[in-house]
């Protein structure tokens, strides 16, 4: 026989031995799926983003089959309509989604903060901020080279004046642009919250106003003002307390007061907000 | 019954499949982030090493080398052990659910570990009785997972050390795999003097 033969034909009989067994095992072996599974898959809205902290949409699925205790409202993309769906299916009382947005800490656009260097490499923030830290002055700030909008499966993020800007009727609130962003200046923060804090400098104030006017100085006036104390200045720059920042007595006291003008008032509510009141 | 012992007890330290072979580094560097994985991943690099080399020893010295098909070893090999991990996590996942659930996904990503190849190419090589085999391959599997919760260890303290920004990550991961492996070097010798 051909000596090609002798070597092809045992591989080949030893493979179709092996992958009969695998069929008939698998026929008589099957374990049974729980039915549910492919009806709550079928609610799930399929970005496997992680926001609910399962690995993808599937595993979210099987845990709500399996483990009756898993909350319904994990998904915060799907939101309410999603939760809703769920828990009818799974038979237990809706809870409400909190809704999040995605917004960016840092507001030191092209007006505000200068480039230290020209830079030519590649088009990503992950690579500019090896250079030295990216070519801005600050090295806390946005990149502004898009990562994290080529990161948004929604195109919610735009670059404008060098820096990102999270549009909140687009922004289902799945929280790949906080993953991304190699500076971590994204967060995500529900979305009836009317302040933001629109910087992440941690240098002393002296070094950040050098570099941007408009850099939290962590000056503490915002913390004075505050009737909740709901504002805190960590590593030289505020940051907000959303579980006290509630039923502010003096709403928007803080980012009037806000020497650098860091702290702004903002419109959150976005993309599931509108569809609800509609 | 010593010349068992002296297989295991060398499988382990001295030819360490890890640290001393350098096989099986995939998992090696990916799962021994945290301890419950590094285990999870050993216990079933055991348990394959172990049916895999069941299977393969008498298809080697009963199917193969009467045919004059010895060269065929790799490529069987692999078919069969592939095949062979798939059967293994069917049958457990109907009848031992618990253990399918704790070995998870450990079991398909090993199908085609060098680790596991090399135990069974090796067990052939070194011409080993069907029970010398399947100590060798016990006690490859304890080595690697000797390695692997050492290497845990090692991996958590780095975490939370200070290290030089250039270092962090892979490279000082690198560097202390070749430092563990480095104390497996002094394991030389030992064994074959201990029943001297």
């Amino acid at each position: 026989m051909e000596p090609i033969l002798t070597a092809v034909i045992p591989v080949v009989i030893i493979g179709i031995i092996c992958a009969a067994v695998l069929v008939i095992a698998s026929k008589l072996m099957a374990v049974k799926e729980d039915e549910r599974f492919p009806v709550i898959r079928e609610c799930l809205p399929g970005a496997n983003c992680g926001a609910c902290g399962f690995a993808g949409c599937d595993g979210y699925a099987k845990a709500l089959c399996e483990n009756s205790n898993t909350p319904t409202n994990l998904c915060v993309p799907g939101a309410d309509a999603v939760s809703r769906q769920l828990s009818e299916i799974l038979g237990v009382e809706f809870a409400d989604v909190i809704e999040q947005v995605a917004v960016v800490h840092c507001n030191g656009d092209c007006s505000k903060t200068q480039d230290k260097v020209e830079y030519h490499g590649m088009e990503s923030c992950a690579a500019a901020k090896l250079m030295y830290g990216g070519k801005g002055s600050c090295t806390y700030g946005c990149l502004g080279l898009g990562d994290c909008a080529a990161a948004c499966p929604q195109d919610a993020i735009c670059i404008e004046n060098g820096i990102a800007h999270v549009d909140p009727r687009k922004c289902i609130g799945c929280g790949i642009c906080t993953k991304t962003c190699p500076n971590k200046l994204i967060s995500l923060v529900a979305d009836v919250e009317k302040v933001v804090v629109t910087c992440s400098n941690k240098d002393k104030g002296a070094l950040t106003r050098k570099v941007c006017s408009n850099g939290c100085i962590g000056c503490k006036k915002c913390e004075r003002v505050c009737p909740m104390g709901a504002i805190k200045v960590t590593d030289n720059v505020a940051v907000i307390d959303y579980e006290k920042c509630t039923d502010c007595t003096d709403f928007g006291v803080c980012a009037k007061n806000c020497t650098t003008g860091c702290i702004v008032i903002t419109e959150l509510s976005g993309k599931h907000r509108i569809k609800q009141d509609n | 019954m010593i010349k068992l012992i002296i297989i295991l007890l060398s499988a382990v330290f001295i030819n360490n499949y890890v640290l001393s072979r350098f096989l099986g580094i995939c998992p090696f560097l990916g799962v021994s982030k945290k301890l419950d994985s590094a285990t999870g991943m050993s216990l079933a690099v055991i348990f394959v090493m172990l049916i895999a080399t069941a299977v393969t020893w008498p298809i080697q010295m009963y199917l193969l080398n009467p045919n004059g098909l010895g060269y065929l070893q790799t490529i069987v090999f692999i078919l069969v052990i592939a095949a062979l991990v798939q059967l293994v996590e069917i049958v457990l996942k109907r009848y031992v659910p618990s253990l399918h659930k704790s070995l998870g996904v450990y079991l398909p990503l090993i199908t085609t570990n060098c680790a596991v190849l090399g135990v069974t190419i090796l067990n052939i090589d070194e011409g080993y009785t069907f029970v010398e085999a399947m100590v060798n391959s016990l006690g490859s599997g304890l080595g690697f997972f000797l390695a692997m919760v050492m290497f845990s260890g090692v991996r958590s303290t780095i975490e939370g050390s200070d290290i030089p920004k250039s270092f962090q990550g892979l490279p000082i991961t690198l560097i202390a795999a070749s430092i563990t492996s480095l104390s497996f070097l002094g394991f030389g010798g030992v064994i074959e003097n201990l029943f001297a």
